[in-house]
């Protein structure tokens, strides 16, 4: 256990330390990357709460990832151009405030998820992740055909959130804010893992006939689980598109729902610092593999393989095993 | 007779060209083990699966405690104290045995929607789940995750969370199922321990369990209950003993 907490408060120093230890060794790129990966690691977050503690597989994550994304740059356009986002039935100007765009991009995709995960959770199995993959097709080809919106060629943000004392084009600023939500989704994710409501979401996951027997309604736990997943991803995709400064249809492509997939699949899934684990590592192994060769993921594959064959828990859980044992 | 806790009329249920139940009637007074016997294929499971809520009648009414139930969701009958236990032993096999419970007495206490309390910490679920545990003889097993008990211990977990949910009426889909014969002998105490406490709808096998428990017998062949009484006259029934015990004897 101590050992375990080492490792945890020296990731943290070394998160909280980055972006000096950067400047210092003059690699300033890195504090984008981190923040990149800690962005990845959220949508993980966010995904692992109905993947790990739930048991339902979502291949359709990346439309609250895209769709967060599209309200932030959306608002933001309606702000530069002085007109009103929409008049009827009420009047909604646009914003470039990220105290009230980002709250506004979690609604949204919350209010996605409680629809299509109302009729998805119908659904079991292979049947739930093709419905979940053809909603998020639907997004996709939606904003494909959304001209206002720049259609095909996606739409650029012109300036980032507004973040009150916060200058988020400062790297530095941007990457301490990503961190402390981070930081925050995953004090969430360690408190519900054993609260009431997580308790029953993984009673449902391991036998959810049994948790009907004994009295619990099994659908409306899974929909709040997918409607809050959906707003964590949601917020994940705002902070993205604030960081790439544009967003097109393809943050809402399959290839993106994969690999959150496998950013908490290779992390660990029901774990707490899976989905964290999982990012980092996904994203060195393709930075490193990309370099050697352009069919990356013709090693990537098989690593994955490896990983879901050798540890169940992924590599958080593989850690988390090792420190436990040593004590 | 007492007015009845549970009453059945004209259940029936078909599979296709199959039917499973065929017109069921079934009387239970409150506190009464009623056991439900048969040859394989009798109907008694599906009969079960209508009566938790899992299976939905092709005709028939169920209602509980004076009020109809037939159409109501499965959860919302374990919410009025109607509580199932299975034949397949149905454990939350990553949770210790107390989490099993007190998920069980989470059911009913509600609060599913509390997000950062530490459910394990919580008195209110803990407590009265390690009294079920007490109740059944697992106190001792109570840490030890549910996948490490040995088989027996399992289906005495499984009756642990019926009663946590606190029931008028537990339909027992065969106990003793898989049990030796000294387990299945300590299955039979605690559940003599609980009549009179509780209703028991007592589907099983196992006939010396059958005739210890139960204070009337329905015999199910081919779907239709065929006989209803004590368990002398069950016994002494000459259509009961052609159209089952003496098939059982032949076998």
């Amino acid at each position: 256990m101590n050992l375990r907490r080492a490792l945890l408060f020296g990731g943290l120093a070394f998160a909280l330390l980055l972006p000096l230890l950067a400047g210092a060794l003059g690699l300033d790129y890195a504090v984008g990357i981190a923040t990149r990966i800690l962005i990845l690691a959220l949508a993980g977050i966010g995904l692992n709460l109905i993947l790990g503690y739930g048991g339902m597989i979502s291949f359709g994550h990346a439309a609250f990832f895209g769709l967060g994304g599209y309200v932030v740059a959306i608002l933001s356009r309606h702000e530069m151009r002085g007109e009103p986002f929409m008049t009827w039935p009420f009047e909604v100007a646009g914003t470039d405030q990220a105290i009230l765009a980002w709250p506004a991009a979690m609604l949204a995709c919350a209010l996605a998820a409680l629809v299509i995960g109302a009729i998805s959770l119908r659904t079991s199995g292979l049947y739930f992740i093709m419905i979940t993959l053809a909603f998020a097709q639907m997004l996709f080809f939606f904003f494909v055909s959304l001209e206002t919106y720049g259609g095909d060629d996606g739409l650029s943000l012109l300036s980032r959130s507004a973040a009150g004392p916060l200058d988020l084009h400062d790297p530095a600023q941007f990457y301490y804010l990503v961190l402390v939500l981070v930081l925050i989704a995953l004090l969430a994710t360690a408190r519900w893992a054993n609260a009431r409501f997580g308790l029953a979401l993984q009673g449902i996951r391991d036998n959810e006939r049994r948790m009907r027997a004994l009295g619990f309604a099994t659908t409306r736990t899974k929909l709040t689980a997918f409607v809050i997943s959906g707003a964590i991803v949601g917020l994940a995709g705002a902070l993205m598109v604030n960081h790439t400064e544009f967003v097109s249809p393809a943050f809402l492509s399959w290839q993106r729902s994969g690999e959150i997939l496998v950013i908490v699949v290779l992390g660990g899934m029901g774990t707490v610092f899976g989905p964290l684990a999982g990012a980092v590592v996904f994203f060195m192994l393709e930075e490193v593999l990309s370099q050697w060769t352009q069919h990356w993921m013709v090693i990537f594959g098989p690593l994955l393989v490896l990983a879901v064959l050798f540890a169940k828990q992924g590599l958080w859980g593989l850690v988390a095993a090792k420190l436990d044992r040593r004590g | 007779m007492a007015e009845s806790l549970l009453k059945v009329t004209g259940l029936t249920k078909a599979y296709g060209a199959l039917v499973a139940c065929d017109g069921v009637d079934l009387d239970i007074a409150p506190g009464e083990v009623h056991a439900v016997i048969g040859p394989n294929g009798a109907g008694k499971t599906t009969l079960i699966g209508q009566l938790a809520g899992e299976l939905r009648p092709d005709s028939g009414r169920v209602s509980f405690a004076g009020r109809d139930i037939t159409h109501l969701p499965i959860h919302v009958r374990s919410a009025r104290g109607l509580a199932r236990s299975f034949q397949i032993t149905s454990v939350f096999p990553r949770f210790s045995a107390l989490d099993n419970v007190a998920l069980a007495v989470q059911a009913h206490a509600g609060g599913n929607f509390r997000f950062w309390a530490d459910a394990r910490k919580d008195s209110t679920l803990r407590d009265p789940a390690f009294a079920c545990l007490e109740r059944v003889g697992l106190a001792a097993r109570a840490k030890v995750p549910a996948r490490v008990l040995a088989h027996g211990e399992q289906r005495q977990l499984e009756l642990a969370m019926a009663l946590a949910t606190d029931p008028r009426l537990v339909l027992l889909d065969e106990p003793t199922a898989g049990m030796g014969r000294e387990d299945s002998a300590r299955m039979v105490t605690l559940l003599t321990g609980l009549k009179g406490k509780i209703a028991m709808l007592l589907v099983e096998h196992d006939m010396d369990a059958v005739f210890a428990l139960a204070d009337r017998i329905s015999v199910m062949v081919g779907g239709r209950v065929i006989a209803t009484g004590r368990p002398d006259e069950v016994r002494a029934n000459t259509e009961v003993r052609r159209a089952y015990l003496g098939e059982d004897e032949i076998a």
